[in-house]
């Protein structure tokens, strides 16, 4: 084959994705003056970011002006289980505002505080208000605004384009191969640099808060094409999902809920949170209902409630009052606004929330409390990049957003995703835009590699006959449900390594029915390709992490292991095609910022207002 | 404790299609969505539908239920009676692409033509003030999750197929939504009645009607935004106030 024999399009970055993550750093091309396409899987504005409902962290100081970078940067760490990358945990804290400030010009209408500026929600593990808002959908806010404004900043835009895999001249990244799902033509983009903003991989799991998009495309991509994932045994399950009735189990519950006050609990009506709180966080939580009510009712004295601890504490809690019995009827624990706050106020704040119960469990929950359970939510996990550029190992190729490594550590803190997006969005815009200063001449692609592509996705639909990829799908969430799932251990996670290895052998023979044309059982058969190959990278990073830390939690090794304290699991492909993993040794922090991060809260924020003066 | 229910769902391309009978058996909570899901996993694996979030988010599950433009994602089969065959159809306002997808790049072409804001310059300290009761209504129209159904059923497009006059209630509030941004500095009235047809609406309120938003979308959005267009053209006092005082934006 010859390259005139593909349907060709050249650009200088193409970004695949277009959630918060890809839409930031495709208008931050534009802006540096690069020519950019954007490829996403669905329509423009419903990427997997129009469900995020909580809020963007930013320490704005708008509703408590002792808010600083600097103790949003000790939250993250601390909520990490400092296994972050510090360098990025710094950026991030000090560039969201901006970001956040920025969206706002850019059309965003955030909740107001009293004196006009933009309002911020309490969430776990923030210790101030810290999340600007609307409502509970401030997902769609932060969407359709960079939406809006971005098709007037000059990128193209590619809908319901899936890419299939990356191109590579030697070392250099040179392009994708993509399939347009309403003609199933292939197409091939050309590109000096690649920006991934792909998200996560939810879909392994039989619960989860995802959609169909969050296949783990962005991972298999790039571990195909030599670039290295890291942290990938650390996967988010919210502590709050559905869980009733059986059809929307999984769908989220916002944690802005209990922000708003919502309380946690179990069939004996205990406030079971009260009975989890961790070490590192009792000096800075409520012990007792009593000052958890003082909080609630705006006493800035009064510590936090314990229902507001990270993510990754709640959801075992949660897991503990199912498995000793005292959970709700349909396995869950209880999550109770209805007596904490008025009707009026519930429906204002929480509108979709109220809406979502309504329609799909029947419930009002301005009367009753909701039932609700972990479901797999987000991967802390991912490409790793560098903290500055966000380039990964594979030059020319970047990764932002959830589809990256380092910023969140062993667990994320809720809201710190949206802004995540923006910050290293943009952060990678600009990475990619030098990077294609500093390389004139556009790298080559080859046509050997575009052909296996081609030919490895339509074998899917020229076979004879094969196995369905729904069923394969179903069969591996299983896999990653039950092996892989919230509570690990060795045994259960060899099985699921020998599991995945066989469905791995039943998907070399997968068969899609119908033409090419808008054929979801095909898409379904590829997007399960990509899942396999995240899932056995999540499988085998759990194996090797002997310990239990944030996202990752292990029967056999309970509790934070100190030779674990200061390594990251990294996989890459090797040269004979096999899966290599192993730890590698974080480099030391900076001074000033393990100063930060260690410090007692009363000391920092003491420094703080020392150099303000 | 599931029941076989009965489907008909439109099977075809943009040259021809028809109506297809489906079976499958429905457990307790499950929407119609699910129900598709399920149809295809079993015995149509090519049937095309467009979804995301399956919890009303996003908007993408846009398809005639019943005759009713709905969103699959949140319409429950109990709201059906046991017995009753429950018929699907892709939206009828704009091109079929594949079973219930449709083409729906008019809608971001009308999108392109809308100027995005055009902010005044922020307070000295770097931020915006903008007043909760002042954005109260703006935030209304922000619920949009771009599903179309109201483009769907906006009798001007449905049944006139007036396209090229009139940009659709989705995006009047799109419009509205920027006009009345206590942020923006730019004039819109003239082009929300030239270019973007405000005139075209003889508010039936179909439109607010199979919103999944519950968006106020004839009264809150465009009856301000006629107003607003007949006080600037048709209102002989504000007419003379402009020329007495062209300089002030009236």
């Amino acid at each position: 084959m010859d390259l005139k024999d593909f349907k060709t399009y050249e650009y200088e970055v193409v970004v695949v994705g277009a959630g918060g993550a890809g839409l930031r750093a495709a208008i931050e091309c534009s802006a540096e003056g690069m020519e950019t396409a954007l490829i996403c899987k669905s329509l423009l504005g419903k990427a997997h970011t129009v469900m995020a409902e909580g809020g963007m962290a930013a320490a704005l100081g708008n509703v408590d002006n002792r808010d600083h970078w600097k103790v949003h940067f000790r939250d993250t760490m601390r909520g990490g289980k400092f296994l972050n990358v510090w360098r990025m945990a710094e950026l991030h804290a000090q560039q969201a505002p901006e970001r956040v400030r920025e969206l706002e010009q850019w059309g965003a209408v955030f909740d107001r505080t009293a004196t006009g500026l933009i309002n911020q929600r309490n969430f776990g593990g923030h210790r101030y208000p810290r999340l600007a808002h609307v409502g509970d959908r401030t997902g769609l806010e932060m969407i359709r605004t960079l939406q809006d404004y971005g098709v007037h900043q000059g990128f193209d835009v590619f809908m319901e384009y899936s890419v299939l895999d990356l191109l590579k001249d030697g070392e250099r990244i040179s392009g994708v191969v993509a399939m347009v799902r309403d003609t199933g033509e292939f197409i091939v983009f050309r590109a000096k640099a690649i920006i991934l903003a792909t998200g996560g991989a939810g879909k392994a799991w039989k619960v989860t808060s995802n959609s169909w998009e969050y296949t783990g495309d962005g991972y298999a991509m790039a571990y195909e094409a030599g670039a290295e994932l890291m942290d990938m045994e650390f996967t988010q399950f919210h502590p709050t999902g559905m869980v009733w009735p059986p059809s929307v189990a999984g769908i989220l519950v916002t944690e802005g809920v209990r922000g708003e006050g919502g309380i946690l609990t179990n069939n004996e009506g205990r406030r079971f949170m009260f009975d989890n709180i961790p070490e590192r966080f009792a000096s800075e939580t409520a012990p007792d209902e009593e000052e958890a009510n003082r909080w609630l009712s705006g006493d800035k004295n009064a510590r936090r409630p314990p229902e507001l601890l990270t993510r990754d504490v709640v959801a075992r809690a949660i897991m503990k009052e199912v498995k000793e019995g005292r959970g709700s009827p349909h396995g869950g624990a209880f999550l109770d606004i209805a007596s904490r706050r008025e009707g009026d106020y519930i429906k204002r704040k929480l509108p979709s929330m109220f809406h979502q119960f309504k329609v799909l469990a029947e419930l009002d929950i301005t009367r009753q409390p909701m039932e609700v359970g972990p479901t797999l939510h987000y991967f802390m996990g991912g490409i790793r990049v560098d903290a500055d550029s966000q380039m990964t190992n594979v030059p020319g190729l970047f990764a932002c957003g959830e589809c990256s490594a380092g910023m969140h550590g062993a667990n994320r803190l809720g809201g710190n995703s949206l802004s995540d997006l923006l910050v290293f969005g943009k952060l990678a815009g600009t990475g990619a835009a030098e990077y294609c200063r500093s390389r004139k001449a556009m790298p080559s692609v080859d046509p050997d590699q575009i052909t296996t592509i081609i030919r490895d996705a339509t074998a899917i639909l020229n076979r004879e006959r094969g196995e369905n990829p729904y069923l394969i799908h179903d069969d591996l969430r299983d896999t990653m449900q039950h092996k892989v799932g919230i509570v690990r251990a060795e045994s259960d996670l060899l099985e699921g390594i020998d599991e995945l290895h066989k469905l791995r052998q039943r998907y070399q023979l997968v068969k899609a029915d119908g033409a090419s044309q808008y054929n979801p059982g095909w898409h379904e058969a590829l997007s399960v390709r990509n899942l396999l190959i995240t899932s056995e990278v999540v499988a085998r990073s759990a194996l090797m992490r002997e310990e239990s830390r944030g996202g990752h939690t292990r029967l056999d090794y309970e509790g934070e292991r100190q030779e674990w304290s200061n390594a990251n699991v990294v996989v890459r492909k090797a040269a004979d095609g096999s899966m290599l993993v192993e730890p590698v040794v974080r480099p030391e922090p900076p001074e000033y910022l393990k100063e930060i991060a260690y410090a007692e809260l009363s000391e920092l924020e003491t420094s703080i207002r020392n150099e303000l003066k | 404790m599931g029941m076989i229910r009965q489907f008909k769902i439109w099977r075809g391309d943009s040259t021809s299609g028809e109506m297809v009978d489906y079976q499958t058996e429905i457990d307790e909570g499950m929407v119609v969505l699910d129900a598709i899901h399920k149809i295809q996993a079993e015995s149509a694996g090519d049937l095309a539908i467009r979804w995301n979030c399956k919890a009303g988010k996003c908007g993408s599950c846009s398809i005639e239920i019943n005759g009713m433009p709905k969103l699959a994602c949140m319409t429950r089969m109990n709201d059906y009676q046991p017995d009753q065959v429950i018929t699907c159809s892709p939206m009828k306002s704009f091109p079929v692409i594949k079973d219930l997808v449709t083409d729906v790049s008019w809608n971001y072409e009308q999108n392109k033509r809308i100027r995005p804001l055009a902010p005044k310059p922020r307070d000295k300290d770097g931020n915006y003030r903008m007043m909760q009761q002042d954005v109260d209504r703006i935030q209304e129209f922000r619920k949009c999750i771009e599903c179309y159904l109201c483009q769907n059923t906006c009798h001007v497009l449905r049944d006139h197929q007036k396209k090229s006059n009139f940009v659709g209630p989705r995006f009047m509030i799109m419009l509205a939504g920027l006009e009345m941004h206590p942020l923006d500095t730019a004039d819109r009235i003239p082009e929300i009645k030239e270019d973007f047809g405000s005139g075209m609406c003889n508010i039936t309120k179909c439109c607010t009607v199979v919103c999944p938003e519950h968006i106020q979308i004839t009264d809150n959005g465009i009856i301000p935004l006629k107003e607003r267009v007949v006080d600037r053209y048709y209102d002989p006092l504000m007419w003379l106030k402009r020329k007495l005082f062209p300089d002030k934006k009236i």
